[in-house]
């Protein structure tokens, strides 16, 4: 290796056989696991891997700004969206296309062949590291923000258009039109007033009888006149028949202190 | 340990990611196929870019990352958007433009 080449360290080597194996697992687990929030967390874990090999690839800046934007904003918005469409929404098994699957899996198993010749047949330069042997290095962030506003100005000012449409465009898309005028606490006021001449209450309904014995749901309050409340009873109840009558509570009691006297006697 | 091991490594995840967008049904997990596919190319640009000596290639994976995360908010919006109408977030009940 020449003094320029890049020597790739022990340590290195040792988390890329460490990592490389598991970030590949997680990514099977994105094709076989069957709940789509595990296959998030399983893409969580990639990204994470994948922002320590570009530290460890004289890549800092980038490294950060995987974690920050793929694991920070990106994977969150897909949790968030998992959680707005429920979690539980798993794959449908039935077939659409017939085969679908299997040809699927034909394509996938090409493609990796076809990409493997690619890595395999070509030729690549020896490697000669983004330091140069230089201490200084030019791998930091400043090298990059050199390249970035200096070579591709106008690329990066197409980027920030591009963020505010799509912004704008995730708000239009996700907007939901009123189809009624929005209900305040002054429309129902106004709507209750409205009613009142059709018989609704303002106040709240009466509450149901207190007895010496009885205090339910199912006994009607006496007015000031002796008669039965009917809506002091629960409306279910009503319709439903299940409504003690009020007179029949006071005569019970009547009888029930006049056998308790007489055994006392 | 050769530098190419980098580049096997983001071939592979290029492939798992095509084969999860061709198999799965779920739009959010067809979504994530894409994602890893992106990632696998980023970690290929920063391979390339310690290959050659030259940061170029890490200006454009900071590109893929941003294009990225623009085209994730779109998406994830018209995915949204497709369960309001729908009730369902599997790709193959959007069949509307179906002739």
């Amino acid at each position: 290796m020449t003094p320029a080449g890049l020597e790739i360290s022990g340590g290195e080597t040792a988390l890329f056989w460490v990592i490389a194996p598991l970030m590949v697992l997680a990514a099977l687990g994105l094709l076989f696991v069957k709940r789509a929030v595990h296959a998030a967390m399983c893409l969580v874990f990639v990204m994470v891997s994948m922002a320590i090999l570009y530290i460890a690839q004289e890549a800092p800046f980038l490294g950060v700004v995987q974690v920050v934007v793929y694991t920070g904003a990106v994977m969150m918005l897909f949790l968030f969206v998992l959680m707005l469409v429920g979690v539980d929404a798993s794959d449908s098994l039935t077939e659409t296309i017939r085969g679908q699957r299997w040809i699927g899996v034909l394509i996938g198993i090409g493609l990796a062949a076809v990409l493997a010749g690619v890595v395999a047949r070509a030729a690549f330069p020896p490697a000669v590291g983004l330091s140069g042997g230089d201490p200084g290095g030019i791998a930091n962030p400043t090298a990059l923000a050199r390249v970035l506003f200096g070579d591709y100005g106008v690329a990066m000012e197409a980027v920030g258009v591009l963020l505010v449409t799509a912004a704008v465009g995730a708000l239009v898309l996700t907007h939901r039109r009123r189809l009624t005028p929005k209900r305040t606490q002054r429309s129902v006021a106004d709507s209750r007033i409205k009613a009142l001449p059709d018989g609704v209450v303002l106040t709240p309904l009466p509450s149901p009888g207190v007895y010496a014995r009885s205090n339910a749901m199912d006994t009607p309050a006496l007015g000031p006149d002796g008669e039965q409340v009917p809506q002091s009873v629960s409306r279910v109840l009503r319709i439903r028949g299940q409504e003690r009558p009020a007179p029949d509570i006071p005569a019970a009691e009547l009888v029930e202190t006049r056998v308790s006297a007489e055994e006392e006697a | 340990m050769d530098i190419t091991n980098y580049v096997v490594l983001a071939a592979a995840l290029f492939a798992i990611g095509a084969t999860t967008v061709l198999l799965r049904r779920n739009a959010i997990v067809v979504f994530m196929g894409v994602e890893l596919m992106l990632n696998a190319t980023n970690l290929a640009f920063v391979t390339f870019a310690r290959m050659h000596g030259d940061v170029t290639g890490q200006v454009l994976a900071f590109f893929v990352m941003v294009v990225a995360a623009a085209e994730v908010v779109v998406g994830l919006a018209i995915i949204v958007t497709i369960f309001r109408t729908r009730r369902s977030a599997s790709v193959d009940d959007v069949n509307l433009l179906r002739g």
